[in-house]
């Protein structure tokens, strides 16, 4: 019974942490339509924004959640001034542009810190379910996702700016007609995304192994999460991280890791054969 | 697309300049130019398979280094296996080509939107790449060959004359074969374009319902186009492997996949003689970057990239082409556009 | 060598610069030596110092006059953590530079994508990593400590410390399925038991699947052989669930990428591993290397383990070999090595074994303590017992293939 508890504890704790990296990309991919190949060294930077500034003597807890976010999204928001703004509307371009970044951020932290780093330890220690120990900072990194989750659907379902975004993203034309000015929503929205992604790289960055080239591990899960999710933006990358994370944890659990991930790649080919629009182009048409 | 290098004088221009390379380079260089040039060459082939199926078929492939290993896997095997190079040849371009046909009707059959495409040839491509890696031991064996895992299949067989085993190519000999099969494989996919299946192929790439109400099945097309370009990609696989006499499942990775769309994306999509002049290009870049020990390999290639986009948006190749163009009276141009709906 | 007017040129007009004091060296072009290590992407950490060491090493025979009275020119490219770019400089090492040595490789995928080059264009190549053992070819040498030399030891004084049921955590490529056949077999030989054996793909970053699992079979220990940054979340994830220091861990691959200095003390505190060399080994001759390296590069070098003093010693064997020669061809420099050379290098004594070309050398058992290895015990001389079950040289010279050597375990 105690095992079953851990089990279930472990699944959710997987589907947080693919919620933890894809939701930045889901932001900026479903508003703006830009493929960010940079997106694992976003995370990257945030994770390395968390532990340089803990090892300079600043809280772990601010570090992790304010350090990280800014750094990561005054970076994204540079980024999108200097380079993604011009631009806008060739999707082919911004891919070579963000490969590019990508290269360019992992040769700049290699010359700037090397290719290791001190990293910080995780916090908050371990509570029992029954025999077992689990992590209590895997309790605080599920609710940070679902604390994301939540608070990117109340910007967009209950405040103006997110009213303005979904107008944005809906029709650019009429919305500038109507006195928006698309540039700077997506100038914002990009910025937020790389925001998010940052904080998921300060949290994953006490239980990962930080270095330069760490992201090229979470990418792909990424994009799958995203495409997967399909138009939505909040329920689309939350119900394919859900199952995506489900299964990879219990076939790991079951098997071994290889299988697990075969496994999950595998649910995703068939599930967007299935679903050719992900999931939200099926079920739950009308959510955000 | 700019006409310059369409039409008939264009292509005589390409393949002059072919020529002129395959003989002239082995009389200036050293053998080792000659061995380098033959990777460049294998990437090039590899570029054009993508340039090709992206470009003209309109099919967003993020997974064709899966076609690419895949090919340098039939051939190790098949060579290790059959004592001589012909059959491994062959096979090196019919698996991946069923593999890219078997593919192709799940997802074009499935009317399955492009990002999407992008995602499921990634995934295939990752697949691969984790099968491959957890096949070390002996136990993993296609006949006498052994896969080897991680650490990758060493010491495959090279091309021989055929018929004769014993016959290997010299690095020369091979460098001439792979420039012929490269120029091969540009006339090939430049006839195919000028034919009434290439014409249909791009229609459907610029409007794939008005093609449909026309009349043509644009998933047959994409398919036949798709298994086309898997072939070429698995070529370039036997071509990558002869050259090092090695092949590991790093030709299934990630980078592997990315590396071939900037190919692509630098020379100028829509185009067939970009590929080949990106492909070359980055390969160039990248050993260079590797001789020089003041800036990290990645920032500089970084750099470069960055600066390309923003400032030759639209690929080299074109941009060279747009920059001629202005010189060349305009009647020409008019006439030679006119000619043809393919792009180099 | 062939002199040409150009070559000779060239080499009188760098000599001076490299050399002060002109001797000999002036009438001879300089001999050629070549490395091939990652110094940038994932694996550069591991690369740097195995190319800051035969730097110091080829800089000392410089100091002392050269080799054969020539200097020596050391030309190395930085692979970038890429296959494709080991084949491509390996041919530009082979052909272009014409080299009279190369010493590099870290992975077994890299060292199996040069090997045939280096075959055949003839050129002696020294692969200086440990590894999974079982590579028999006259054109290589291999200096680093395979699984027999390491992975006894460990699992011995592993089990007869900690008790003898054993978890196996490892890598999933050829290291570590192998190096997890070579931890069941030494465990069942102590009479122990494997309760189970998990292999992780290098891009794996989420482990807590298996602590669960870990915790549920209640092991006596756990052997890792994890490899890369990536896996280096295992030991934070393990510390995060309360886990540091409830079960024990040895590790084969612990230290390689640096993880002592990632991770932190109390996450790290208590691993015990095996390798043929740690830069905290008190010898002189060990003070005297670490000393030169972080007097010449700065103490910022990252870890200086087995692979960079292995690529030291290489060197200097090989050195040793030209002396005894008198030339730097091939075959005469194959042929000295094989008559058991040996050379008091910073890990030890280490001889060559001729039958299978690998080394005998010392083998250390460490303990993390506080970011630093407690060295604790050593065994002198050891041989490379599994490569020799399979493979000799002596009475099979034409042998060049990688054998996976059959390791007996009971199902």
């Amino acid at each position: 019974m105690a095992l079953l508890g851990l089990i279930l504890f472990n699944i959710i704790n997987g589907i947080a942490v693919l919620v933890l990296i894809s939701i930045g990309l889901a932001v900026i991919y479903g508003m703006m339509r830009i493929i960010n190949l940079a997106h694992g060294e976003f995370l990257m930077l945030g994770a390395y924004a968390t532990v340089l500034s803990t090892n300079a003597g600043v809280n772990l807890w601010v570090s992790i959640l304010i350090v990280s976010p800014i750094v990561v999204g005054l970076f994204g928001l540079l980024v999108e001034r200097c380079i993604i703004r011009f631009l806008y509307g060739r999707l082919i371009d911004t891919m070579l542009a963000t490969w590019g970044l990508s290269l360019f951020m992992i040769g700049g932290i290699t010359t700037l810190f090397g290719t290791t780093v001190e990293g910080v330890s995780a916090p908050l220690g371990a509570f029992n379910i029954g025999p077992y120990h689990a992590s209590l900072y895997s309790v605080f990194s599920i609710a940070v996702a679902a604390a994301m989750l939540g608070g990117v659907w109340s910007v967009l379902r209950f405040t103006k700016f997110g009213l303005i975004v979904r107008a944005t993203m809906q029709n650019p034309p009429m919305a500038a007609a109507l006195g928006v000015a698309p540039n700077r929503i997506y100038m914002l929205t990009f910025a937020l995304g790389a925001a998010l992604t940052g904080l998921a790289g300060g949290v994953l960055a006490p239980v990962a192994g930080v270095a330069p080239g760490m992201g090229a591990a979470y990418i792909a899960k990424a994009f799958i999460t995203v495409i997967g999710g399909g138009a939505a933006i909040v329920t689309g990358s939350g119900l394919a991280s859900a199952l995506f994370g489900t299964i990879d944890q219990i076939v790991t659990f079951q098997t071994t890791p290889v299988i697990g991930q075969v496994a999950l790649l595998i649910a995703a080919i068939i599930m967007i054969r299935i679903l050719p629009q992900g999931i939200t182009g099926r079920f739950f048409r009308r959510s955000l | 697309m700019s006409p310059l290098f369409t039409g008939r004088a264009g292509f005589a221009l390409v393949i002059a300049a072919g020529v002129i390379v395959t003989i002239a380079l082995p009389l200036i260089d050293g053998m080792f130019g000659l061995v380098q040039a033959t990777v460049f060459i294998a990437m090039a082939v590899l570029a054009l398979s993508l340039g090709f199926i992206w470009g003209f078929g309109g099919i967003m492939c993020f997974g064709q280094s899966a076609f690419f290993g895949l090919g340098g896997y039939a051939y190790a095997i098949a060579a290790i296996d059959f004592g001589g190079s012909s059959w491994a040849v062959l096979l090196a371009i019919a698996v991946p080509a069923a593999f890219a046909a078997m593919l192709g009707y799940f997802m074009f059959y499935g009317r399955i939107s492009d990002a999407y495409m992008g995602v499921i040839t990634l995934t295939v491509a990752v697949i691969l790449y984790n099968v491959m890696n957890s096949t070390s031991g002996s136990q993993y064996h296609i006949g006498a060959a052994e896969l080897g895992g991680f650490n990758g299949m060493p010491s495959v067989p090279p091309i021989n004359l055929p018929g004769d085993p014993s016959a290997a190519l010299s690095p020369l000999q091979f460098f001439i074969l792979s420039m012929i099969l490269l120029m091969a494989v540009y006339t090939g996919l430049r006839l195919l374009l000028a034919s009434r299946f290439g014409r249909v192929l791009v229609a459907i790439r610029e409007n794939e319902t008005r093609a449909m109400l026309l009349g043509y099945d644009p998933r047959f097309y994409k398919l036949v186009a798709f298994a086309i370009g898997g072939g070429i990609a698995g070529l370039s696989g036997c071509l990558f492997t002869n050259w090092g006499g090695f092949i590991s499942p790093t030709a299934f990775s990630l980078a592997q996949s990315a590396q071939i769309i900037i190919f692509v994306l630098l020379g100028g999509i829509g185009t067939l003689l970009g590929p080949i002049m990106g492909a070359v290009a980055i390969e160039y870049l990248i050993t260079l970057t590797g001789t020089q020990h003041r800036f990290d390999a990645n920032l500089i290639l970084g750099v470069i990239l960055l600066g390309f986009v923003l400032l030759v948006p639209q690929g080299v190749v074109p941009a060279i082409a747009a920059q001629l163009a202005r010189v060349i009276p305009a009647r020409r141009r008019a006439g030679a556009s006119s000619q043809t709906v393919t792009a180099p | 060598m062939v002199l040409t007017r150009r070559a000779i040129l060239k080499s009188s007009a760098a000599v001076p610069l490299a050399a002060p004091f002109i001797g000999s060296a002036m009438a001879a072009a300089p001999i050629k030596v070549g490395s091939l290590v990652d110094l940038s992407g994932p694996l550069g950490t591991t690369g740097q110092p195995m190319l800051d060491a035969l730097k110091i090493a080829v800089e000392a025979h410089n100091k002392a006059g050269g080799l054969l009275g020539r200097q020596i020119d050391l030309i190395n490219y930085d692979t970038q953590s890429s296959i494709q770019l080991y084949s491509q400089y390996a041919q530009a090492l082979a052909l272009k530079d014409r080299v009279d040595v190369v010493l590099g490789g870290i992975t077994s995928a890299s060292r199996e994508a040069i090997r045939p080059v280096f075959d055949r264009y003839k050129v002696l190549y020294f692969y200086n990593t440990f590894y999974e053992g079982g590579v028999c070819d006259r054109d290589i040498f291999c200096t680093g400590t395979t699984p027999a030399q390491t992975v006894q030891k460990l699992v011995s004084y592993a089990t007869k410390t900690w008790g003898k049921k054993v978890y196996i955590i490892a890598a999933d490529y050829n290291y570590g399925h192998i190096t997890a056949k070579w931890m069941t077999k030494y465990t069942q030989d102590d009479g122990g038991t494997v309760m189970a054996t998990e292999f992780f793909p290098l891009d794996v970053t989420n482990f807590n699947a298996t602590i669960s699992k870990i915790q549920s079979e209640k092991p006596d220990l756990i052997l890792s052989a994890l490899v890369g940054s990536n896996h280096t979340a295992f030991y934070r994830q393990w510390g995060a669930a309360g886990m540091s220091g409830k079960i024990p861990i040895a590790s084969t691959t612990f230290g390689i990428v640096n993880e002592m200095a990632t991770l932190q003390a109390k996450e790290s505190n208590g691993i015990i591993t095996a390798f043929g060399y740690y830069q905290e080994l008190q010898t002189p001759a060990s003070v005297a290397f670490v000393d030169a390296i972080h007097k010449q590069f700065g103490a910022g070098v990252p870890y200086i383990g087995e692979p960079a003093a292995c690529t030291y010693e290489a060197f200097n064997l090989w050195a040793e070999a030209v002396k005894k020669s008198g030339t730097v061809t091939r075959m005469p420099v194959i042929k000295a090595l094989d008559s058991g050379l040996s050379f008091d290098g910073p890990t030890g004594k280490v001889t060559i074994d001729p039958a299978t070309q690998h080394c005998i050398r010392n083998v250390y058992l460490a303990k993390a303590v506080d970011k630093k290895w407690d060295v604790f015990k050593t065994f002198p001389n050891q041989t490379p017992s599994d490569t020799a079950s399979v493979c000799n040289l002596i009475k099979h010279p034409n042998i060049d293939k990688q054998f996976v050597i059959d390791v007996k375990t009971k199902a």
